[in-house]
């Protein structure tokens, strides 16, 4: 055989380095919110931050399953709901430590990924879009029924999570660094997975599952696999939602929201990790400025969603990639 | 022990029986082409023996172990893979990656979720190899959607080469390739002979009488002769069902 010319070692895809480095600056951005809201004298914007971050984390989750393994998940709120709720139900037991309650409610949320996922990954297409529609509702409704926290009408907080014995999450400032820090970790997190020998099965099997098939992989547990992990950070998602609200409703795992993280996905540039972020921070952004102009935002927000979808498939990301290839 | 052994395989659709008692014995280390007119059941088959298709009924057995009821993976593990008359490839990966894939699924385990799959050397370099052997190593770098026809049934072949096989199922190699491209192809695919167990569906009848140890002629699901290329050749039966149609058309 003929000497090879290439080297063996490392082959790296070129396109994620520009990437991590887009959400390095983003997340230097969002460093900067509170010092900048506090001098602009309207403090209370910190905790509209703190919101746009943790749905930026239900976002990256989410990008995980839909973005590198092609599957729709239209029930992710519920993990949000496990969250929220995990934080609600510890809490009035007693148990008012943050990672605790993280704990509770990744545990819950694995179960339940495990078992509707399994169930889901036995379709395709539309049918898991809806199956998964489906179980979120069963949540949804579960949550609707609990009486003791409220039912309907939710639950209010007595106080936040505590960290080791620490009420420093009382404090807006600090709720939003703690955050902040847990989306960069879970971002490091992702981009690590998707890196990796896991990552690139869950990619391989989205391009093509017939051809993994015959190399030698059975989709079905890698899929699983990737859907458990995407249900337990969307859950950790749910429990800063609950601090950052003080309050636990089941609106919170509503079909709505699991539209509105796939919106934040798509807006964003699938399958890019940093899109999911900034698609997050656009849509919730829109929502913030379009509601304070008019009452009709839903309209507005819609429309552009529409633009964004027909001249820019890869969403925020794709038109920030465009750019930065015209300026070279 | 055979290699690969087929007793009584049949399989419909519907009405139509689109293998029809079918049974044959692979020996280790023989080409065995199958060959026969469009639409008899050729690809089918191939999908049966890789575990795509369950067979309605009779019985599969590789190294003598039954695998009728075994899934494509499964018998990947076993040393049974296959490349596909449509290339399967997938497209926004390099060439090298989608080899290091294939070496990956038998090296290890792919459970592994932090450390960066790139800058595995020893999964590279066995692809890197496999790829040498398909005639495909200066392209490791690209993007298989820039690969040409040719190019994209030589990553077939480096595929299933880096799944480690020890029976290869060969749908078509050549489809669609042609001259040199082809030459050079068929002198690979020699220069392997012994090394594996090889089932080649072809149509290039210049490769399969070249390679091939023995020759089964399929028709309607039918095996109607199976022999040494040259009994096939002179074989009245196979003339009227097959070649003569076949020469026929080149005339």
């Amino acid at each position: 055989m003929a000497e090879t010319t290439v080297s063996a070692a490392p082959h790296r895809t070129p396109a994620i380095a520009p990437r991590v480095k887009a959400a390095a600056v983003l997340f230097v951005l969002f460093a900067l919110v509170p010092p900048v809201v506090t001098a602009l004298g309207d403090p209370f914007l910190v905790l509209v931050a703190t919101r746009i971050l943790a749905y930026a984390i239900a976002a990256l989750a989410l990008d995980l399953i839909l973005g590198y393994g092609a599957m729709v998940s239209f029930g992710h709120a519920a993990y949000l709901g496990f969250g929220t709720y995990a934080v609600a139900i510890l809490s009035s037991y007693g148990v008012n430590d943050l990672f605790l309650q993280m704990l509770g409610a990744i545990l819950v949320s694995a179960v339940f990924a495990f078992v509707t996922g399994a169930i889901s990954l036995r379709t395709r297409g539309v049918y898991f879009i809806m199956i998964t529609l489906a179980f979120g509702q069963m949540a949804f409704f579960f949550f609707i029924s609990l009486s003791a926290y409220g039912g309907d009408d939710g639950y209010g907080l007595s106080n936040r999570s505590t960290i080791f014995g620490s009420d420093m999450l009382e404090n807006d400032v600090t709720l939003f660094y703690v955050t902040l820090a847990l989306l960069i970790a879970l971002f490091a997190l992702c981009h690590r997975i998707v890196s990796s020998r896991f990552g690139r099965v869950l990619t391989g099997i989205r391009e093509n599952a017939t051809r993994m098939e015959a190399i030698g992989y059975a989709p079905f547990r890698y899929q699983l696999t990737a859907f458990v992990i995407s249900g337990c950070m969307t859950s950790v998602a749910g429990v800063l939602l609950a601090n950052q609200a003080e309050f636990v409703s089941p609106a919170f795992m509503s079909w709505h929201r699991s539209g509105e993280l796939i919106v934040m996905v798509v807006l964003g540039g699938i399958g890019t990790l940093t899109g999911a972020i900034g698609g997050a921070v656009a849509a919730l952004l829109l929502e913030e400025f379009l509601g304070m102009v008019t009452d009709h935002w839903q309209l507005w927000f819609g429309l552009f969603l529409v633009l964004m979808v027909l001249f820019s498939p890869r969403g925020i990301t794709g038109l920030v990639e465009q750019i930065g290839r015209r300026k070279r | 022990m055979s290699r690969l052994e087929m007793t009584h395989l049949d399989k419909s659709f519907g009405a139509l029986k689109v293998t029809d008692d079918v049974s044959l014995t692979i020996e280790p280390g023989e080409i065995h082409a199958i060959i026969g007119p469009n639409g008899a059941g050729k690809t089918t088959l191939v999908a049966q023996l890789s575990g795509q298709l369950a067979p309605d009924s009779g019985r599969i057995t590789l190294d003598g172990r039954d695998i009728t009821r075994a899934t494509m993976p499964e018998r990947v593990h076993l040393g049974l893979a296959r490349s596909f008359q449509i290339t399967q490839v997938l497209p926004s990966f390099t060439v090298l990656e989608n080899v290091a894939l294939s070496v990956q699924a038998r090296e290890g385990s792919s459970f592994r979720f932090f450390a960066p799959v790139a800058g595995e050397t020893a999964l590279n370099t066995a692809a890197l190899k496999a790829l040498a052997e398909a005639g495909l190593d200066e392209r490791a770098d690209l993007p298989a959607s820039a690969l040409s026809h040719g190019e994209h049934r030589r990553l077939e072949l480096a595929m299933a080469l880096a799944t480690d096989p020890r029976t290869l199922l060969l749908d078509e190699p050549l489809a669609g390739v042609g001259g040199e491209d082809a030459d050079a192809f068929i002198t690979r695919l020699m220069g392997m002979k012994g090394r594996f167990t090889m089932l080649l569906i072809e149509h290039d009848m210049d490769a399969v009488f070249r390679l091939a140890d023995r020759v089964s002629v399929l028709v309607y699901g039918r095996i109607i002769a199976t022999g040494t290329p040259e009994e096939i050749r002179s074989d009245p039966q196979v003339r009227a069902a097959y070649l003569g149609e076949e020469e026929e058309a080149e005339a």
